[in-house]
């Protein structure tokens, strides 16, 4: 009789989490796989310029940056406020860039070479002078495949 | 019995997913999901050294000359014009439907799909001012490109019925045959001044 008194009583029956360490570590492993730690951190401001006609930049591991703006507040008493060029994680000369160039070119697998994109990560307010050294600087160093990094808009702002 | 307590206990597995929670949180803040987005862009190989100036020259009528000078004001073959007319007129130069006498001529060319198909020989020249603000110099590349982009698709749309982007491969090689991207940007200058 117990038996039958007991199912009577029944509210919900308690949903079991026992597999719950299955969903989160399933979550877990999207989100490491997903991650790109960021290994840099930047040194300027940057503030990219919109665009419309976009194309995803593919193969992170074929892509160089270089960024260029205005040093941040911090770096202002030493670096002053004209816009400078960060390699990596230090400031650098236009000169420097070659050598970057090179030094990032070796790090890839031969067959890969010919793809290498260098992504100029340019502040908007920036004046074309220095990208255009820079471009210069590329093509000496025979890295011609560049792009311009902007931020996706549905309608430039005039 | 005696030989069942001298087993290893089991490890409680409830503060599993505590522990997982914890890694997942950590993954969740120190993730950057963006995808680097932009405009691609292919510069000219440097000239050799010792090689003479390439002398070839380009008709006036074949060249579209876009200029931007310090004060980031846009000249375009050899007017002042805004940002908002760059698009059209770039695409009455790239297409040139009239076959008017100031605009690219065209030239007969074997394309796949098309045939034998007149195709303009059109040329856009970018050239600005180390003055000029890196904003508004992808403003004006982004019309170009957008310029072309738009005359590809009206392309495809009426050869293929399609938009350029849901074309095969094959297909948006021929397209990108009839109108190719050429936008060149000249050795650098000082233009305006400085």
């Amino acid at each position: 009789m117990a038996k039958f008194e007991r199912k009577g009583k029944g509210g919900m029956p308690q949903v079991s989490t026992a597999s719950l360490p299955d969903i989160v570590f399933m979550l877990l492993f999207f989100f490491m796989v997903s991650t790109v730690l960021r290994e840099t951190t930047l040194k300027i401001e940057q503030r990219l310029p919109g665009a419309t006609e976009v194309k995803k930049l593919e193969r992170k591991s074929l892509v160089s940056y270089i960024n260029i703006g205005k040093p941040r507040k911090a770096f202002q008493s030493i670096y002053g406020t004209e816009p400078r060029i960060q390699l990596n994680d230090a400031f650098a000369k236009v000169a420097d860039i070659r050598d970057y160039v090179t030094s990032e070119r070796e790090k890839m697998d031969e067959k890969e070479r010919p793809l290498m994109t260098v992504s100029l990560k340019v502040d908007e307010t920036t004046r074309m002078g220095v990208v255009i050294d820079v471009k210069q600087e590329l093509r000496k160093a025979s890295a011609l495949k560049i792009n311009y990094s902007t931020r996706k808009v549905e309608e430039i702002e005039r | 019995m005696a030989r069942k307590s001298r087993e290893t206990p089991e490890i409680n597995g409830g503060s599993m997913a505590d522990i997982a929670f914890l890694l997942l949180i950590f993954f969740l803040v120190a993730t950057t999901m963006d995808i680097d987005t932009g405009l691609s862009r292919k510069l000219p190989p440097m000239p050799e050294p010792g090689a003479e100036e390439d002398n070839k020259q380009i008709k006036e009528r074949n060249v579209f000359v876009v200029l931007i000078n310090s004060n980031d004001q846009l000249m375009v073959e050899g007017k002042e014009m805004d940002l908002l007319n760059l698009r059209n007129e770039a695409k009455e130069f790239i297409v040139n439907p009239a076959n008017k006498e100031n605009l690219p001529e065209k030239e007969l060319k074997e394309i796949p799909f098309f045939g034998e198909v007149p195709v303009p020989k059109g040329i856009i020249s970018l050239m600005n001012d180390r003055g000029t603000s890196y904003g508004l110099y992808i403003k004006v590349q982004n019309e170009l490109i957008a310029a072309y982009n738009e005359v590809r698709d009206e392309a495809a749309l009426q050869k293929f019925g399609k938009r350029f982007d849901d074309l095969t491969e094959d297909k948006q090689d021929a397209i990108k045959d009839y109108y190719p991207q050429i936008i060149s940007e000249a050795e650098p200058k000082n233009i305006g001044g400085n």
